[in-house]
């Protein structure tokens, strides 16, 4: 008979395991608490005739061989705009963009041209190395198996081959901070800014904290830029739960589930909120790491080794996402009708960015935040009434575990947003006809993601590969017989990738070979 | 009284504290010599310690055992904690019953060893070698249970020997000798609540007893009293060392590092490979080192821990094994001679294979005479059972000698 699999949560990680699963032959079913799928990556109304990216809004990790194995085109997943760079917005004007390594705008010091080039030639070279990675199921450590010990040595080797002055750098500043890294390579105090964004978006980092380097190289995809899906990131979603039926997932929402049951030392399946009792051989997990085994599992049922670690998994969320339905395109500084179109960063200098993320250390929300900003209607008419457009906004930092808590807070960080916002799109708030922030409590009431994180666990070299989320898991399988993490907090970690879900997949039909 | 309040600011001005029953061991301590056994002053010897080892196996000594570790563990889910913490199955020890076991790490290697007390209905006292409080706390997580530690709220006396048990019945605690081994039992006993367990770390008939410390010098005092027609005699730390390496008990710290203070991972020890493996049980869903154990048991262990006789009288203390053809396979980590047995003994680590029983090894010992120095290279056998284990460590009720 074959075997049972069921799968908690369809976030698009879930969901990409959901079909690779049933392609490998797996009878999948697919438990999704919320009414639709996607988790993070969906498209969802906001206000009355505005829809908008709810969570993840630009794409830039998609695995491409992911997207053509499932043939997710086919099923419906088209771009409404790529290779989308970076500008980094000046309130007069003066802004910098940064596309595929070449700087443009007004604002381009011609002294960083070079430098730019040799930074993004180095920096997609190092980001090839973990790239490289994101489709390895990670090696155990200790162990002298060959599967491990190639894997180990295929990772040197990568590093081997940068030759001797990159491989020089790459050591040097894998695991320091961008701040340091910046300061040495670039005179534009807004490029700069705008650059070290790249190192804490969605991290509980600022730039000088260390692993901002790594954070910078997670992000770094080859210079293809950034992309839109058509109808938001929620197509994405579609596109894969439609691959995942059609290789024979069965696929239900509104289910919640409640608990993993055990039998013994292995799961039996799960229990829904309802009481509903599913049976199972194996039960894959795409809720986050934290969730999975100390709410759904309960960490009696793994050795206090294991739980100890589990327990003290960094999940702080600092995202906030900020949503606006505008009566028209706003009028940032400088910028004509298609460089509005793409990815605005609010990041002027180096220091306004550190500055923005000490508060956040101390439980308190930035005072001046910086905001990786998107208006999808520029590309795509579909998402708001004619003519109208939606700005869609990462915002940091807004600690999950606000002093005092987010309810009282909520309306004046909005305004502190709009503020900022109308420095460098003055008129801005004039345009505005509805808004929603999401704060990290409400992305984790939303998305079930503990403490709203954007990578489930903080993405850091001390939780990355054969160390993510923690060791005893890394490979995928958790330390509970017939149990599998396939989520964001697993390698090669968050993003709007799916890679998570298909190694998981391979680890489990491995498994079960 | 606590023996010293844990909250007071001046707390930390003294290290180390008297025991509860500090004056009646200074008064009987006629070498003036004292130990510090973790937060507490303990006697090495009162007087001689091979007069107090033969009180232990003759009639009977009476040791200080408050410093020892303890801890209260009580709540809905005591017993899945402790479950999870220890390697044996905790159901099985039912109320009035102690069970002696081990507890590890993830990877199955052993932290410490030490007994369980089922107090009462989910009740219970966990005695340890080390300091466990930490390790005890991050396992508490995820239970409902209540784990403190309360080893300055206890006073405890070991009472170990021969007389033993005449000595508790002449003390009036009705039924005493009904207790059998690993049982224990509450008496009321001077205003206060007295428990006695058939328990001990010497291999024979012996108990323990566990009041408040407020309570710890009458206890004395009516022991003694009662005892001094069955040659009662208070006993220092050094016999009773001598009477549990005849016993054939490990101890941690000396027979195996435990797992949370040592850095060189190969240096610690699974249960299996301190010859404890009738206390790991599998059948139990979930315990800590559960899945590294049973890879050991499936791929094999790396040591053993064995007992040897070994020939002539020279302790081999510290000495290096070897097999038959002279090749390095092990060092003792215990050694005496033992005048109950009659026998040269230890307790030896070698590498696996070997350490069957009956298996011929070498002992290279060095010892010294009128302070010149000798080496001899002594034939051992390994032997499968311990030293000293008389009948009357399990008859119920014991004999009254
Ligand atoms: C504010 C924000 C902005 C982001 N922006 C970007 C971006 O621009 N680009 C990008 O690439 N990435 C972005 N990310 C990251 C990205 O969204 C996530 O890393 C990614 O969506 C995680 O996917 P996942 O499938 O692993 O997990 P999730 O999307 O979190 O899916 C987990 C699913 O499990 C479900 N679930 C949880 N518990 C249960 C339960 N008990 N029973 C049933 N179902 C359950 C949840 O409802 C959810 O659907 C952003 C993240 C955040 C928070």
């Amino acid at each position: 008979m074959t075997e049972h699999v069921v799968i908690i949560g369809a976030g698009h990680n879930g969901l990409s395991c959901a079909a690779y699963l049933a392609r490998g032959g797996m009878r999948v079913t697919v438990l999704e608490a919320a009414g639709q799928v996607g988790g993070a990556a969906l498209t969802r109304e906001f206000a009355p005739g505005y829809r908008v990216s709810a969570g993840a809004h630009l794409l830039y990790a998609l695995d491409e061989g992911l997207r053509r194995e499932l043939a997710l085109d086919r099923y419906g997943l088209r771009m409404a705009a790529d290779s989308l760079y970076t500008i980094a917005l000046d309130p007069d004007g003066q802004f910098v963009s940064v596309a595929n390594g070449a700087l443009g705008g007004p604002g381009a010091a011609a002294a960083d041209q070079e430098a730019m080039a040799l930074y993004h030639r180095q920096m997609n070279r190092f980001a090839d190395i973990v790239w490289g990675l994101k489709d390895q199921l990670p090696p155990r450590l200790g162990t002298t198996g060959r599967k491990d010990l190639f894997a180990l040595g295929k990772l040197g080797l990568r590093i081997r081959r940068l030759g001797k002055n990159d491989m020089r750098e790459f050591l040097r500043i894998a695991g320091i901070n961008l701040y340091d890294v910046l300061q040495e390579r670039f005179e534009s105090e807004l490029l700069k800014g705008a650059l070290s964004l790249d190192g804490t978006l969605g991290t509980f980092l600022g730039p000088r904290s260390n692993n901002s380097v790594f954070c910078a190289l997670h992000r770094f995809n080859q210079g293809r830029g950034y992309a839109i899906p058509a109808g938001g990131m929620g197509t994405v979603s579609v596109a894969l739960d439609a691959a995942a039926r059609a290789a024979g997932a069965k696929i239900r929402t509104g289910a919640r589930v409640a608990g993993i049951d055990m039998e013994g030392d292995r799961v039996r399946g799960v229990t829904l909120e309802d009481g509903e009792q599913i049976a199972a051989d194996l039960v894959v997990s795409n809720a986050d790491p934290k969730t999975t085994f100390e709410r759904l599992l309960g960490l009696r049922h793994v050795e206090a080794g294991f739980a100890d670690r589990v327990h003290h998994l960094r999940t702080r969320g600092c995202v906030a996402k900020l949503h606006l339905a505008l009566d028209d395109i706003p009028q940032f500084c400088g910028l004509d009708g298609e460089q509005r179109g793409q990815r605005l960063v609010v990041a002027p200098d180096l220091q306004y960015v550190e500055h923005a993320f000490n508060p956040a250390k101390y439980g308190e929300h930035s005072a001046r935040p910086v905001m990786e900003i998107s208006i999808p209607t520029v590309h795509d008419d579909t998402l708001a009434p004619a003519g109208k457009h939606v700005l869609s906004a990462n915002v940091q930092w807004a600690p999950y575990d606000l002093k005092g808590g987010w309810d009282g807070a909520k309306d004046a960080f909005l305004d502190t947003c709009l503020d900022v916002l109308e420095e460098y799109a003055p008129g801005i708030r004039g345009l505005v006809s509805a808004s929603e922030l999401l704060t990290p409590a409400d992305l984790e009431a939303e998305f079930g993601m503990t403490g709203g994180h954007w990578h489930h666990v903080e993405l850091s070299l001390d939780s990355f590969f054969m160390l993510r989320p923690v060791p005893g898991s890394a490979q995928y399988a958790a330390p509970v017989n017939g149990l599998y993490l396939c989520g964001a907090g697993s390698h090669p970690g968050g993003g709007v990738m799916g890679c998570a879900g298909r190694n998981a997949a391979r680890a489990v039909l491995a498994g079960a070979a | 009284m606590k023996t010293f309040n844990i909250d007071s600011r001046e707390h930390y001005r003294n290290k180390v504290f008297p025991s509860p029953f500090h004056e009646r061991q200074a008064a009987l301590n006629e070498n003036r010599e004292w130990s510090r056994w973790y937060d507490y002053l303990s006697v090495p010897a009162y007087t001689c310690s091979t007069m107090e080892y033969f009180a232990g196996r003759n009639t009977c000594g009476v040791f200080d055992l408050t410093p020892m570790t303890k801890h209260r563990i009580t709540g809905p889910d005591a017993l899945t904690f402790l479950n999870r913490l220890v390697t044996r199955d905790m159901t099985k020890v039912k109320p009035g019953r102690v069970g002696y076991s081990v507890w590890c790490d993830d990877r199955g290697q052993v932290i410490d060893d030490g007994t369980v007390f089922h107090l009462h209905e989910g009740d219970y006292r966990l005695c340890s070698q080390e300091h466990q409080i930490d390790w005890l706390l991050i396992n508490a997580r995820g239970f409902d249970v209540s784990v403190v530690e309360d080893t300055h709220d206890v006073a405890a006396l070991a009472l170990q020997g021969p007389t033993s048990c005449a000595v508790l019945k002449k003390m009036n605690l009705p039924e005493v000798e009904s207790i059998t081994p690993f049982g224990l039992k509450h008496f009321d006993f001077e205003g206060t609540q007295l428990t006695v367990s058939r328990t001990g770390y010497t291999g024979d008939l012996g108990y323990e007893l566990w009041i408040d410390p407020d309570h710890a010098g009458v206890l004395w005092d009516r022991l003694f009293e009662a005892g001094e027609l069955h040659g009662i005699q208070p006993m220092g730390s050094e016999a009773l060392e001598l009477l549990r390496i005849e016993a054939g008990f490990i101890l941690a710290g000396e027979d195996f590092a435990p797992a949370m203070h040592t850095v060189r991972h190969r240096n610690t020890r699974s249960p299996f490979e301190l010859g404890l493996g009738w206390l790991v049980d599998f059948d139990k869903p979930v315990f800590n080192g559960r899945r590294a154990l049973l890879r050991e048991k499936a791929e094999g262990s790396r040591y053993a821990l064995v007992k040897l006789d070994i020939e002539d009288n020279k302790p081999a203390e510290h000495a290096y094994v070897y097999d038959t053809r002279g090749r390095n396979i092990g060092w003792v980590t215990s050694a005496m001679w033992s005048p109950s047995a009659k026998k040269n003994i230890a307790l030896a680590t070698v590498e696996t294979p070997h350490g069957e029983t009956g298996e011929k090894m070498k002992v290279e010992i060095y010892y010294q005479r009128e302070l010149k120095w000798h080496r001899k290279m002594a034939d051992a056998v390994v032997v499968r059972d311990a030293f000293w284990d008389p009948p009357r460590r399990r008859a119920t009720p014991p004999a009254d000698f």
